[in-house]
């Protein structure tokens, strides 16, 4: 089979189109590449689509635990804090377990024990908790005189929020998000190592390279293809929002925006 | 355990439950906790020693070396750490056995690859297919201890190179004026003053490892997950006194609960130290500590 082939064959295995059986015997680098960047369809998915929804909730918990009323805050601050304490793969195998719980119960839940709806589901609150305790913080920031000067023009309420408060958050919690960001594209590789079943074989990028390590008593190869797409992925994920992040800061002089610097710090 | 527990299917809730918490093979559960807590503690020490030499090497003057130490501080930055840990444990294993494999069968000719299989001799395996049980599981503790220090000691590498680079330049011009090596000011300036800037990224990190340890199910490690998994499935009357539904989901939430406390304790005790050691020092939160005083 020449690599064109193959990449016909498997190129959008991962979603169910193509061959049916995996390959088996004399695994060729082409294969490897193919099937292995087809998952990555998966982490992309569950990452772009996480980060899109989860966007909303964060920036609404970030509000609620900033609120004076203490019967909003505290279901904010215990929202985020069961979410951050806990390691992410145990929220995956608890998610899956409720949600096959409660399919016996109701078979309305039935398609929430698949990987693609209940893994997302346990990733957009995830990333939600996340975001929103950066988005907290960021709130926490936003200079004294911004809103002073929002009261002095008579702004209150939502207007006060949406032309001021919101901006200069969003603009001092890009940084941090833009990093939250690529630990959630980096943690969407755990989905099928978590309980979630890979039906029919389809996989994420990280399931493929696991098939081949198992199969072909190698890590050397697989594992690097692997790292290789998500180096890849990282950038672009740098690139994007560092584009939003000019964006944001476009009003300021060119020496007080903010760099964008990538540091570890939120892996769960 | 209890003298009651002689027929567990004639005894009511309360003492039914007393006695399948106290089974031998929920003891097994209770004891991987410690496996875990013992992952935690060697870890640790393991990744900061790692992370040091990390940072070190990519602030050393010899080419080779400072490459060597970029590469592994920044290998964390683009790759999910569970890549890592997979390829870890089994690239480590094939390679020492690789290792014993030149060492005792010298005059083997076969090759060690042999289409998709990884073959040495037999005296090369690691632990040999003789040896007890518990060295089997040792052997794949040690394997997982050593993958996550390596991991984590590049997340820590991370920091403490961050960490010196934070420490004022004035400090160190200071000790090169005052005639010291290098070496001298190194020691004796940089590493006394960095733990400062480090410690915000080291309490991060030991919360990020903490949360990292389900993964060693990952590894082949008999962990909390596994058997959380073993223990809450249903358990058929045929082959069990202690029949009972699918209780996995109570079995994680009691993780999750363990998690969270173990994560709220230790964001508590570290608040405790960040203030203790920001005494005194002339950073933003020391400064606020001395006119609180």
């Amino acid at each position: 089979m020449s690599c064109w082939e193959t990449f016909q064959a498997y190129g959008l295995r991962s979603i169910g189109y193509g061959e049916r059986l995996l390959p088996r015997t004399d695994f060729t680098l082409c294969e490897q590449f193919t099937l292995i960047g087809s998952g990555l369809i998966w982490n992309i998915y569950y990452g772009v689509l996480a980060l899109t929804i989860g966007f909303f909730l964060a920036i609404a918990l970030a509000v609620a635990k900033a609120s004076d009323n203490l019967w909003v805050r505290k279901p904010a601050e215990w929202f985020i804090f069961v979410f951050r304490g806990s390691p992410l793969f145990i929220q995956f195998f608890l998610a899956y377990f409720l949600f096959l719980s409660l399919k016996q119960w109701n078979s309305i839940f039935d398609p929430f024990t698949s990987a693609a709806l209940g893994a997302l589901i346990v990733l957009f609150l995830n990333t939600a908790a996340y975001s929103g305790e950066i988005f907290y913080g960021a709130f926490r920031s936003v200079p004294r005189g911004d809103v002073e000067a929002a009261d002095a023009y008579g702004m209150s309420g939502w207007t006060k929020f949406r032309r001021v408060i919101y901006p200069t958050m969003l603009r001092l919690g890009w940084p941090a998000y833009t990093n939250e960001a690529i630990f959630l594209f980096h943690a969407t590789t755990l989905v099928f190592f978590s309980g979630f079943p890979a039906w029919q074989q389809k996989g994420d990028a990280l399931y493929y390279a696991n098939y081949f390590a198992d199969k072909t008593f190698n890590p050397f190869i697989p594992y690097p293809i692997v790292a290789f797409y998500f180096v890849l992925l990282t950038l672009a994920v740098i690139f994007v929002f560092g584009r939003i992040n000019v964006r944001l800061n476009r009003h300021l002089p060119q020496e007080r925006r903010q760099r964008m610097r990538v540091r570890p710090q939120l892996i769960r | 355990m209890f003298g009651f527990c002689e027929d567990p299917s004639t005894l009511s809730n309360l003492p039914w439950m007393a006695c399948y918490l106290t089974t031998g093979k929920q003891f097994l559960f209770y004891g991987s906790f410690l496996t875990v807590l013992a992952l935690i503690f060697i870890t640790a020490p393991v990744a900061l020693i790692f992370g040091f030499g990390g940072a070190m090497a990519a602030r050393s003057p010899i080419l080779p070396l400072r490459w060597f130490g970029k590469i592994y501080v920044a290998m964390v930055r683009g790759v999910p750490d569970i890549v890592y840990f997979m390829f870890f444990v089994i690239a480590l294993d094939q390679g020492l056995e690789w290792i014993r494999h030149q060492i005792k069968c010298p005059d083997w000719d076969a090759p060690i690859r042999q289409g998709n299989d990884f073959i040495v001799c037999a005296q090369a395996k690691l632990p040999l297919s003789t040896s007890p049980q518990v060295w089997h599981e040792v052997y794949n503790f040690s394997l997982a201890v050593f993958t996550f220090g390596i991991v984590f000691g590049a997340f820590a590498a991370n920091v403490l190179y961050g960490a010196m680079r934070a420490v004022p330049r004035a400090q160190m011009e200071t000790a090169e004026a005052y005639g010291m090596t290098p070496r001298q000011s190194f020691w004796r300036i940089l590493v006394p003053q960095m733990w400062m800037y480090a410690l915000p990224g080291l309490s991060n990190l030991w919360m990020i490892l903490i949360k990292a340890t389900p993964l060693l199910f990952l590894l082949g490690v008999e962990d909390i997950v596994y058997w959380a998994r073993e223990l809450g499935g249903s358990a058929n009357p045929r082959f069990t006194a202690y029949p009972h539904p699918d209780w996995r989901l109570w079995y994680f939430i009691g993780l999750l609960v363990f998690y969270l406390a173990f994560t709220r304790v230790s964001e508590i005790v570290l608040a405790r130290i960040t203030r203790r050691l920001s005494h005194g020092q002339g950073t933003l939160g020391g400064v606020r500590q001395g006119k609180a005083a």
